[in-house]
């Protein structure tokens, strides 16, 4: 536990006293700031249009602002996310292992599992402020219209273990090589598989189908970003968290026995 | 306190490692790792300290196995690997505490601890900087601050003055020195006067084996098969040189410098058996009336030694 706590306040330490944390956040605020306007402002728009032409209207049904703003603009951070959260974990262990300090923290009386949990906390911080910078922007929206509180909760959690997910993938990639690009782009690439992978399901067969809904990481956040919180889309984003870092503990482990 | 046996490390097909390399430290003792670069010093270091695991063979330290019971051995070792690795972005004091924290040396303790280890190596006016702004010198203390912050039984050291100038390796090892006592310390290094000033027993390693483990006088009384002097003798060269051939026991006498119309000359003489012969020459220069001006057992230097084992081992083969 106290293992635990000097990495986890070391890990976001080192975050701020390089640049990383703070261009990460600074990208990731700008992006979804940029498409939360574009969502916004052609919601007014649409809004505007069926208040005066009834074909618009028709065509749009009810305009509800959370259907219609919130719910996209989960996707959109999911999206940002995608891209953002492999730079954060690209450098957790590849950097140890490049300038070597993975020797000294190996040889310290540290567990290999507080070692890792102690950096997916690390990053799990940085996340924590990086999502909610976001949450102006539906304070923006509550300003202005009505959304439902239950649904933006929801969306919410659902983003954090999405998150989670992504980041425990990220530092399962960083374990199993010391260059930082190379851990990028197989993060980068198995997350933007899983992420795509749902496509593929109509047509392959029902049973296969199912399996590919199942496993593609982002079916599961639409029941979150619609208000659903569905104990199997939760299962799906913890035990994808524990199996990677899990796998991360164990590649780590490896050094030390692999002969 | 630490204990090796058969100790056997391969590295795929590469012939580097180490191969049955077994010997034993007692508590308290200062050893030294002596060898040429790639010889396995590091590599026996690595699986000491529970970075590697070992191909076959055991090694315990403090009682514990590396492999068996890791944390337990890892919570009693300090260690300064060769290239020493330290999280450049963080600044000494932060980078001190966080390495106490996770050797568990208690809460309250921390802050005080820090300030004193930085006190003993030398570090506090460099407080307010990032380790990356050190120069390797004091980096090297960052590096020893950290492996003594928890006062660990063994230490491990490997290559703790490479890279310093002569005034920081002065320091560095007087440091090593006051260190000495309680504490179990192995150092590996290919500066040879070092390993002789610090260490009380020597392990000469290469190729990835053990040549040769001893403490170093008796690896130089054990070398070195015939004894020599050397003689500042004013004098005829000739006669001189002559009449100590004449002299019982000895091998050959040579003559380093000087005129050969009197002054003084330099002459080395080697006696075929060990033991003292100064005073041979000396009453010989006593009763031939000769003027000695200089005599001295000549001692053959932990180099001298390093390099004949290590090639009388190569003419074997």
């Amino acid at each position: 536990m106290r293992n635990f706590f000097f990495i986890l306040v070391k890990e976001l330490r080192s975050y701020f006293y390089s640049p990383v944390a703070f261009v990460v956040i600074t990208i990731f605020s700008a992006l979804t700031g940029y498409y939360f306007y574009n969502i916004f402002a052609n919601f007014s728009t649409v809004s505007f249009q069926a208040q005066t032409d009834p074909m618009v209207a028709q065509q749009y049904g009810i305009l509800n602002v959370t259907e219609f703003v919130i719910r996209p603009f989960f996707g959109v951070l999911s999206f940002v996310l995608l891209i953002m959260l492999p730079m954060l974990t690209m450098r957790v262990f590849s950097e140890e292992k490049k300038t070597g300090t993975i020797e000294l923290l190996l040889t310290y009386p540290v567990r290999d599992i507080e070692a890792v949990v102690g950096k997916f906390s690390g990053c799990m911080g940085i996340f924590t402020i990086m999502l909610s910078l976001s949450f102006p922007c539906i304070m923006l929206v509550a300003f202005f219209g009505d959304p439902e509180w239950g649904v933006i909760a929801s969306g919410y959690v659902g983003l954090f273990l999405m998150g989670g997910a992504f980041i425990s993938l990220g530092i399962f990639m960083s374990t199993l090589t010391e260059n930082q690009i190379i851990a990028a782009v197989l993060s980068f690439a198995s997350l933007l598989m899983l992420y795509m992978v749902g496509a593929t399901a109509g047509f392959v067969g029902e049973r296969m189908g199912h399996f590919l809904e199942y496993i593609s990481i982002i079916t599961h956040l639409d029941n979150f970003a619609k208000g659903v919180l569905d104990t199997s889309d939760m299962m799906y984003y913890l035990l994808f968290m524990l199996f990677f870092l899990f796998l991360s503990m164990r590649s780590l482990e490896s050094k030390r026995w692999r002969a | 306190m630490i204990e090796v046996k058969d100790l056997t490390k391969t590295y795929g097909n590469n012939a580097r490692g180490i191969r049955d390399v077994s010997f034993k430290i007692d508590k308290g003792e200062i050893v030294g790792f002596l060898g040429p670069n790639g010889a396995g010093k590091t590599t026996t270091m690595r699986i000491l300290t529970c970075f590697m695991p070992a191909t076959s063979g055991s090694a315990t330290v403090a009682g514990y196995d590396v492999f068996e019971d890791s944390l337990k051995v890892r919570s009693r070792i300090g260690y300064l690997p060769e290239t020493v690795p330290l999280y450049t972005d963080m600044q000494v004091p932060v980078y001190l505490r966080f390495v106490a924290g996770l050797k568990g040396v208690p809460w309250k303790e921390i802050k005080n601890r820090v300030a004193a280890i930085m006190e003993q190596v030398g570090l506090t006016h460099m407080a307010h900087k990032f380790i990356g702004e050190l120069s390797k010198g004091y980096r090297q203390r960052v590096g020893l601050a950290q492996a003594l912050i928890n006062d660990p039984e063994v230490l491990i050291l490997d290559e703790p003055t490479i890279g310093l100038d002569p005034q920081q390796i002065t320091e560095i090892r007087t440091l090593i020195k006051g260190l000495s006592g309680e504490r179990t310390i192995i150092l590996s290094s290919h500066i040879l006067p070092e390993v002789s000033m610090l260490c009380k027993r020597v392990i000469i390693i290469d190729e990835g084996r053990i040549k040769a483990m001893d403490t170093p006088d008796n690896l130089t009384t054990q070398l070195t098969k015939s004894n020599r002097v050397l003689a500042r003798i004013g004098g005829q060269q000739a006669a001189i040189l002559s009449e100590l051939q004449k002299m019982p026991g000895v091998k050959r006498v040579d003559c380093l410098s000087g005129e050969s119309d009197g002054g003084t000359g330099s002459y080395t003489v080697e006696f075929e058996s060990g033991g003292q012969s100064s005073h041979l020459v000396a009453r010989l220069a006593g009763e031939r009336k000769w003027d000695l001006y200089e005599l001295s057992p000549m001692k053959m230097s932990l180099e001298e030694i390093f390099i004949r084992i290590v090639t009388e081992e190569e003419t074997k083969k």
